[in-house]
């Protein structure tokens, strides 16, 4: 079964890893994705970034998206962990997990995961840069593209 | 009675993260709904004024303008998604 949490706290990529693989007997494959806050937006360079989401329809739509990694990959099992609030440049903001029994499932899924999570979880993100100004960071036409690929 | 939410920037530009609106006759869809609220003042209008650029879900579920509204309905607007 799926794991999904949305968090303001940090996550520890290896202790999550230990959780997942805790119950993944057979697995022998992790594929990992790690989300991390750049530091730039466009060409300007950000202090900070708030992640904003609507609870309840969050941690919904990352359990639809992660069972239906683990539909498509069967026999996988998937750890999906979101940060939310102010993060800093550098700090992880999202954890994708998968194991499975191949390498090829389990990178296949992870991308797939990542794909569909930005295009389908309710997130907003909001940049601020050094002069106090802020800004949405708009959606991008190559993410619905390549969430789209995987139908 | 609707439950209204509002998300990012659309949630800026309204003032609040959510209002109660009591459902007019003349709204069935999401779409009617949104034409209503732009025509009801003008911060609501200048919110709404591109529907194109926003996006919407109803009881959790994302929802096209053609999705239809019953009373006691929970109906988020917000911006395309950011996350990941």
């Amino acid at each position: 079964m799926a794991y999904v949490a949305v968090q303001e706290a940090d996550f520890d990529p290896g202790a999550e890893i230990a959780r997942l693989t805790g119950h993944a007997g057979g697995a022998g494959g992790i594929g990992c994705f790690i989300g991390v806050v750049r530091g730039e937006g466009g060409d300007r360079a950000i202090t900070a970034m708030t992640l904003e989401h609507y609870p309840g329809m969050t941690e919904r739509a990352l359990r639809v998206i992660a069972e239906e990694a683990e539909r498509r990959w069967n026999p996988c099992r998937v750890r999906v962990v979101h940060r939310v609030g102010r993060l800093t440049p550098g700090e992880r903001i999202v954890l994708v997990l998968v194991a499975a029994p191949h390498r090829k499932p389990a990178l296949a899924a992870t991308s797939f995961l990542i794909d569909w999570l930005k295009t389908k979880a309710p997130f907003w993100k909001k940049e601020h840069f050094a002069d106090g100004s802020t800004a949405w960071v708009e959606a991008r036409a190559e993410d619905a593209e390549a969430a789209a690929r995987w139908g | 009675m609707l439950r209204l939410l509002y998300f990012a920037w659309l949630r800026e530009r309204i003032g609040h993260s959510e209002e109660e609106v009591v459902l007019s006759s003349s709204v069935r869809t999401v779409g009617e709904l949104m034409r209503w609220l732009a025509a009801r003042d003008t911060v609501h209008g200048a919110a709404f004024a591109k529907p194109g650029l926003i996006r919407a879900a109803v009881n959790q579920e994302f929802a096209g303008p053609e999705t239809e509204l019953r009373d006691g309905d929970e109906v988020a607007f917000f911006p395309p998604v950011t996350g990941g």
